[in-house]
């Protein structure tokens, strides 16, 4: 038996130290270009903005349409309100914003349960396939905006016993209803990627559908998984955000959204406070993800033929 | 090294039985007869190859003894039962072109595959692991990931894979067809021991002439549309361990070559020129 040396070294795997940092790096960097622009165009561009036409196709650079990025930043280590018990900016967003994320997780997993199911059936029966994947993607033409008050009024009438349909119940099925999609979609041509010498492999060991989708299936759709999961969350994120605000529902960051933009006019810098939050929000949302992805990682190896 | 598997029971069934083979598959352009009145029998222990050029049906007619396809009219019969019972008997192991392996899975992981469907317990299925790896000579890379080896290396972690159920009968779809042909005549040497060491019977489906004679007891030469068995040539070479790495430079292994040519080219005589040069 002849030993062979000849196998290619184990390649590496992007997430060496180094390379993560310049990752970082270049996302700071980002973050950083954006503000220079922004405080370039504050002091070069016309005060009344750009307009062409009628529309103004660039704002205006007054304070109150552009406040500096730093009274942005600075206004969130300031109390909310002038009460003297008011808690700083960073703080009330960042608890309307935990309780927006804690919504999003709902609804995001509602939609991976109803968006995996989904992909299941239609991966099952190609009959399926045709009669639901087009309903599938038109259900994504419907507005939020109309859908939510729907969801809500229907949402009010149920009860059941002890329990009682709540508010933020109505914000979870809307981020649910924006979630499955990609996940649907996704988890169904992951559940179709398998080759046929590896369908053909496991009719040769007489195996059953279900078999053959726990050990071949299911792992083999977790490339293509990850990232219909990782677009799930950042899409529960959006629909909760907007869910809350036309549900009304208090307490999260949809609300202060709205409520500190009407306070714009007497405090620019305020309203900014609650949109940084949503950012931060969808890339946490998004990030947890990476986690899953991390833990996942040895599904996510490509075969390579010789 | 190994286990010597005895054929059980096979010593008088004969391992692969094709009876009046027909096969058509109805395709947008109308029927295409894929084979033809296909008679053939394999005895236990026995290494037949397929060979023709493209579109005799030497795969499907491999797929049909692996119960991958049905035949339109005729009998298939695997150690005298249905192809598809045999299927479910694993009565067969079976290796493509392409390894097939998963690429989640660790070597000894892809190599346990079949074992770990079939609810082998875990103690047996690592002592078994362990023994196939060895006998492909990949034990040193039982935790690698198939990404992680050489194009060789992955057929033989599916040849390994296919031997798992230590079947009396191995199906092979051209396994060494993408390989390079110094790694191509190395499989094909460990080839030809493994099958002396497991005494499983094969069929073996190959484009190259000089691997048909050098792996086969018998050559099974087909000519297409439609798929029909042109000739059926013995092999007489000395196949003993010891004699096989000087095997492809005998006398009596170009002759073989030029028989196997000669009825491919349908009777008509071989050009000459240095033979055995020219031989894919």
């Amino acid at each position: 038996m002849t030993a062979e040396n000849l196998a290619p070294a184990i390649r590496r795997r992007p997430g060496a130290p180094a390379r993560e940092l310049a990752r970082w790096g270049y996302g700071l960097l980002g973050i950083l270009i954006l503000a220079v622009v922004w405080e370039l165009y504050k002091f070069l561009g016309p005060a009344d903005g750009v307009v062409i036409g009628d529309a103004r196709v660039l704002p205006r650079t007054s304070d109150l349409a552009m406040p500096h990025t730093w009274d942005m930043v600075a206004r969130l280590f300031e109390p909310v309100t002038r009460s003297d018990t008011a808690n700083p900016l960073w703080l009330e967003v960042a608890l309307a914003a935990v309780v927006t994320l804690g919504i999003a997780a709902v609804g995001w997993l509602v939609g991976v349960v109803v968006g995996f199911a989904l992909a299941l059936v239609m991966q099952r029966w190609r009959l399926a396939e045709w009669g639901l994947l087009p309903w599938i993607i038109l259900s994504q033409t419907v507005p939020l905006i109309a859908f939510a008050p729907v969801v809500r009024s229907w949402g009010s009438r149920i009860e059941i016993g002890a329990f009682e349909w709540q508010d933020w119940m109505s914000v979870a099925v809307i981020a649910s209803y924006l979630a499955f999609f990609p996940i649907a979609v996704g988890a169904l041509k992951g559940l179709q990627s398998p080759d046929i010498i590896h369908t053909e492999l496991m009719h040769t060991y007489g195996v059953g559908w279900f078999t053959t989708l726990r050990k071949l299936r299911i792992p083999a759709s977790v490339p293509y998984l990850l990232p219909a999961l990782r677009l799930g969350a950042a899409n529960a994120v959006v629909g909760a955000v907007v869910a809350e605000v036309s549900t009304g529902m208090q307490g999260g960051i949809g609300r202060i959204l709205i409520q500190y933009a009407g306070q714009a006019s007497g405090d620019p810098a305020k309203a900014w406070g609650p949109i940084f939050g949503s950012i931060v929000l969808g890339l946490a949302a998004a990030g947890s993800v990476a986690i899953l992805g991390a833990i996942l990682k040895n599904y996510r190896r490509v075969e390579i033929t010789a | 090294m190994t286990t010597q598997t005895q054929p059980q029971a096979a010593d008088t069934t004969d391992a692969v039985t094709v009876r009046g083979v027909d096969k058509t598959f109805e395709t947008r352009s109308g029927q295409v007869h894929a084979l033809q009145s296909i008679d053939l029998t394999v005895s236990a222990g026995e290494f037949v190859s397929l060979i023709g050029p493209s579109g005799c049906g030497k795969s499907t007619l491999m797929r049909l003894i692996a119960d991958l396809d049905q035949p339109t009219a005729g009998s298939v019969s695997v150690f005298g039962k249905t192809a598809k019972q045999a299927r479910l008997d694993q009565d067969y192991g079976i290796a493509f072109q392409q390894a097939g392996l998963l690429p989640w899975r660790t070597v000894s992981a892809n190599v346990g595959l079949p074992l770990e469907l079939h609810g082998t317990s875990s103690r047996e299925r690592t002592s078994r692991i362990t023994e196939l790896l060895d006998m492909v000579g990949l034990s040193d890379f039982s935790d690698r990931y198939p990404d992680q080896l050489s194009g060789g290396m992955q057929q033989r972690v599916a040849i390994a894979r296919s031997l798992a159920e230590k079947p009396d009968l191995l199906l092979m779809d051209e396994p060494f067809g993408a390989l390079d042909e110094m790694t191509r005549e190395r499989m094909q040497t460990e080839l030809v021991r493994i099958c002396a060491e497991t005494g499983a019977a094969v069929v073996f489906v190959t484009h190259s002439i000089p691997e048909a004679v050098y792996l086969s007891d018998r050559v099974v030469v087909m000519s297409p549309r439609p798929g029909r068995i042109q000739e059926i040539i013995p092999m007489a070479l000395d196949r003993a361990p010891a004699a096989a790495d000087g095997l492809r430079e005998e006398r009596a292994f170009f002759d073989m070559v030029t028989a196997v040519r000669e009825a491919l080219h349908t009777g008509s005589p071989v050009p000459s020129g240095p033979r055995g040069v020219e031989n894919r």
